[in-house]
């Protein structure tokens, strides 16, 4: 078989394994949040009556880990959890073979157009989660890295699909593998840390009695962590792919200083980079900025978010600029 | 920490939840009128009627300098980005400008009067960004002050008592409390003399309370933090202002060169040359360049078929001196003459015609241009004969050459492959005045056809000229013939730039790279151990630790510097579990404190 057929089929591996540790960590959420959503509504309730009464209310809440303060009758068996994290370990493995295979196939590095974009940014977003994980228990991120990460493989597969080949002179140079490649792993942990702030933003609208979130559906979000816990660890994200995502912009200033004889031209692909970097600067500024922080920090990450993905679906496939390398 | 106070209350924090700047006392004086660069203070709003000219400008420059105004500046600067990638912008797509305004000529032409076909040159992106930046400085000059006074403070006292604070460990020896205490300061200095982690400050404390003479050890980590953040900062600022420099200073110019032939790095010898307000003619250096050979190579397999896989242009410079020395210039690979940078912008064939009028005379010879217009080359150019002899009408060709030709059942023609495999010159006949002899400028790549007359066949139809390299063809209607050249040279476009303010552009954008990380991943961490006689006689051993916001690595920080205690140390049980009330501490009563450390 053809080395770019079985990258495919590989891919389409990686898809299903994802969409089966989906299933487990959503079925593992939802027993978490059967277990111990009565206990927590009633404590819901008393905490109303107290602010009623016009007491501070202290809710004890564990700042990490949905086990750290299990208030629940009994550890919870979180088995599927567990199946989850090895069906997204298999998914890893072989979006990687995946990767490196259509790289041998196309004769170069696996990362030049939107396809392998989205296949390797894919792969960035699920490693850096179960990176997270082997050192604190971030496992209530599953679901949604799983879901993003089928729903990014699916879309690659059916809608961005080119056959593996050379690339065009402008392509060929040692940058495409830092810039494209760094800018790859900037969008992976830009996308968890966006996975992140969304959680902060749901528990804190639940936690703040919001009735939307209010109802038995979301007893699942009593599992996360704090929201303050939830905050730091998309900022620490948010740094580090801020910091990949600047590299990005200045190896892309270097790179077409010798490639279109200018280092930056306001292209639309740099316009959007630069929204981007705009974007999750106001957020960082955000965070230290009083009656900014918190919440409000966290939809700066929602809109830095939207500018990523545009960044990398609109601008490639609507605009006509210097960076239509998507082979659409 | 309240000989810290005044320092601190200017010191502005990374980190939200801050620990070491919260409820100190310096945030809430209004009449602290020293711009003290603390962000997170709410700015005052004084009553309007009492603010006299000077008073309101005060007020504008705090509110401008306030971390809210610079956050909704970034967010004006992110909205105001984003028209530009919708609509055409002059610098890259003229022709796109123009077809806009033709498609919406009410909407374009305000828009073009709000500058939005000039987004990043406008008046109100610009000022945006300078508004942003005078925030900037206005907010970091006084941050800097402010950091180099801190730089050259001693760490805070030790606090009386550590059980509040987020990381603590203590444990008992049989070392002194002398020994214990320089033990410690040297773990937290660490190895490295010139470089020490911490900043220590090691120092007695006479007895308090139930608590005997102790020595004492404060420490404080992490001043790059807020270096790396000033850094990266003024270097944004550096940034501008060699990108507005070189703005000013460069000059680039576009050469269409044919193989062969040569041109002169000359203000004239240019097709299209733009410079700087502060560009002086004299920096262009008299080299000159000539064309020797130019390769291509395209892909011929199926999967990738006609995909351009390499330019070559085989060119020779000759520096003014008349030193010669041949360079290849290649897509990705710019040489450098003299400070400019030569880059391979473009391609196509620039093939020899031959013009000769009814009368037998050449009216025309040369090469020219043919531009590409699709990935197979099929390239259109236009032949402007107005030298015929006296009496004759002036002639004009448009039309297409066809590297490789395909010609379609209906007459249509047009490349199926970007290599010279079957060449063919399709041209339409005008002839009238061209229009030449008025003076106005025309552009040599368009034939206004409206004044002229085609040369028609029986039918009406536009006749077409074809002509194969080698070739003499007749033109209708006895005007005379055509002949199209064995050779097809091939031209390059060339792209001549200089830009002196590359060097510091990169250095700032660097620095700024570098501060960014600094000052993201730098650990701000406070650590003070104390050591005393405890009542069996032992040495009682506590060392508690602060940090910046959340602190993964803080825990441990304050355990290392617990290792280092000498002697036969005793931890008590459960020594890593926080604020257990089995610590032995002088304040028996220990309130259970949130912690924020976490497990690893």
């Amino acid at each position: 078989m053809e080395l770019a057929n079985l990258s495919v089929l590989l891919v389409w591996g990686a898809a299903t394994a994802l969409a089966v540790a989906l299933v487990a960590f959503a079925v593992d959420l939802s027993r978490l949040s059967g277990a111990k959503v009565d206990a927590r509504d009633a404590a819901r309730d008393r905490a109303k009556v107290a602010v009623g009464a016009g007491a501070p209310v202290d809710e004890p809440v564990s700042p990490y880990g949905p086990d750290a303060g299990a208030t629940a009758p009994g550890p919870v068996n979180r088995k599927l959890a567990g199946i989850g994290m090895s069906v997204t370990w298999l998914a890893v493995m072989l979006l990687f073979v995946a990767i490196v295979l259509r790289g041998v196939a196309a004769g170069r590095t696996p990362w030049a157009n939107m396809y392998e974009f989205a296949l390797v940014g894919t792969f960035v977003a699920v490693a850096v989660f179960v990176g997270v994980n082997t050192r604190r228990d971030v496992r209530f991120l599953g679901a949604f890295v799983a879901g993003l990460g089928v729903l990014f493989l699916v879309l690659a597969q059916t809608r961005f699909f080119v056959e593996a080949m050379g690339v065009q002179p402008a392509l060929q140079k040692y940058w495409l593998v830092i810039h494209v490649g760094v800018a790859i792993a900037a969008t992976g942990i830009f996308t968890v840390a966006f996975v992140t702030s969304v959680l902060q933003l749901l528990r804190d609208g639940r936690d703040n009695g919001s009735v939307l979130l209010g109802s038995r559906r979301w007893g699942w979000l009593d599992h996360t962590p704090a929201p303050s816990a939830l905050e730091s660890l998309s900022f620490r994200l948010n740094s580090v792919a801020f910091v990949l995502w600047t590299f990005t912009l200045i190896g892309g200033a270097i790179w077409a200083e010798d490639a279109w004889g200018r280092y930056w031209g306001w292209d639309p692909k740099e316009v959007w980079s630069f929204i981007v970097w705009v974007v999750y600067a106001a957020y960082l500024h955000a965070r230290t900025t009083r009656g900014w922080s918190g919440t409000r920090a966290a939809w700066f990450v929602v809109a830095g978010y939207a500018c990523v993905l545009f960044n990398f679906t609109g601008v490639n496939l609507i605009f006509n600029g210097k960076h239509s390398y998507s082979g659409l | 920490m309240a000989g810290r106070t005044s320092r601190e209350g200017t010191y502005v924090p990374e980190g939200i939840a801050d620990e070491f700047t919260q409820g100190e006392p310096a945030q809430g004086a209004p009449s602290s009128d020293e711009r003290s660069g603390d962000k997170q203070q709410k700015p005052d709003r004084p009553s309007a009627p009492a603010l006299g000219l000077v008073g309101t400008l005060r007020w504008m420059w705090r509110q401008l300098t306030s971390m809210r105004v610079a956050l909704m500046l970034l967010m004006l600067l992110a909205v105001a980005a984003v028209p530009g990638s919708v609509l055409p912008q002059r610098n890259q797509d003229a022709a796109g400008v123009i077809e806009y305004l033709a498609d919406h000529p009410t909407a374009g032409e305000w828009l073009d009067k709000a500058g939005f076909f000039d987004v990043y040159s406008s008046v109100w992106f610009s000022a945006i960004y300078i508004l942003l930046f005078v925030s900037l400085v206005g907010c970091i000059l006084p941050r800097s002050a402010a950091h180099y006074r801190a730089l050259r403070g001693r760490p805070p006292r030790v606090p009386s008592r550590f059980n509040r604070f987020p990381a603590k460990a203590s444990a008992t020896t049989d070392a002194s409390p002398e020994q214990v205490a320089d033990a410690v300061a040297a773990r937290l200095r660490g190895k490295i003399s010139w470089l020490p982690t911490f900043r220590v400050d090691r120092g007695e404390e006479a007895a308090r309370g139930k608590r005997p003479a102790s020595a004492t050890v404060s420490a404080e980590r992490g001043y790059l933090r807020e270096t790396g953040n000033l850094v990266f900062h003024l270097a944004l600022v550096g940034l501008l202002v060699s990108v507005a420099t070189g703005q000013l200073l460069h000059y680039r110019g576009q050469a269409i060169v044919t193989e062969g032939r040569g041109f002169a790095n000359a203000v004239v010898d240019y097709d299209t040359f733009e410079k700087g307000s502060w560009f002086r003619p004299e920096s262009l250096v008299p080299f000159s360049m000539t064309l020797d050979r130019f390769e291509s190579e395209f892909a011929s397999d199926t999967v990738a078929f006609a995909q351009a896989r390499d330019f070559t242009a085989h060119v020779t410079v000759t520096e003014p001196s008349g030193e010669q020395r041949p360079e290849q210039i290649k897509v990705n690979h710019p040489i450098v003459v003299d400070g400019a940078k030569v880059y391979l912008q473009g391609n196509g064939f620039a093939p020899d015609i031959t013009v000769r009028d009814a009368e037998g005379e050449v009216a025309f010879a040369g090469r020219v241009t043919f531009i590409p217009q699709d990935t197979m080359y099929t390239s259109r150019g236009v032949v402007k004969v107005p030298d015929v002899s006296p009496g004759l009408d002036q002639i004009g060709f448009v039309g297409y050459f066809l590297p490789t030709a395909e010609v379609e059942a209906d007459g249509s023609a047009r490349s199926a492959f970007p290599q010279p495999v079957d060449p063919l010159l399709v041209l339409e006949v005008y002839t009238g005045d061209l229009g030449l002899d008025d003076g106005s400028p025309q552009n040599v790549y368009e034939l206004d056809t409206a004044s002229l007359t085609p040369a028609l066949d029986e039918n009406g139809d536009r006749v077409k000229v074809l002509a194969r390299p080698g070739e003499t063809v007749e033109l209708p209607d006895g005007l005379g013939t055509l002949t199209l050249g064995d050779e097809l040279p091939r031209y390059v476009a060339l792209d001549l730039r200089h830009d002196p303010s590359l060097t510091f552009v990169l250095v700032f954008a660097l620095l700024a790279l570098g501060g960014l990380t600094v000052s993201l991943f730098t650990p701000r961490r406070r650590v003070w151990a104390r050591a005393y006689a405890g009542q069996d006689g032992a040495t009682v051993v506590e060392i508690a630790g602060l940090a910046r916001g959340d602190d993964a690595g803080l825990q441990a920080e304050v355990d290392r510097a617990l290792a280092a205690v000498p002697g036969e140390v005793q931890q008590p049980e459960a020594a890593d579990a926080p604020a257990e009330t089995s610590v032995v501490t002088p304040d028996s009563v220990v309130e259970p404190v949130e912690t924020r450390s976490e497990k690893d």
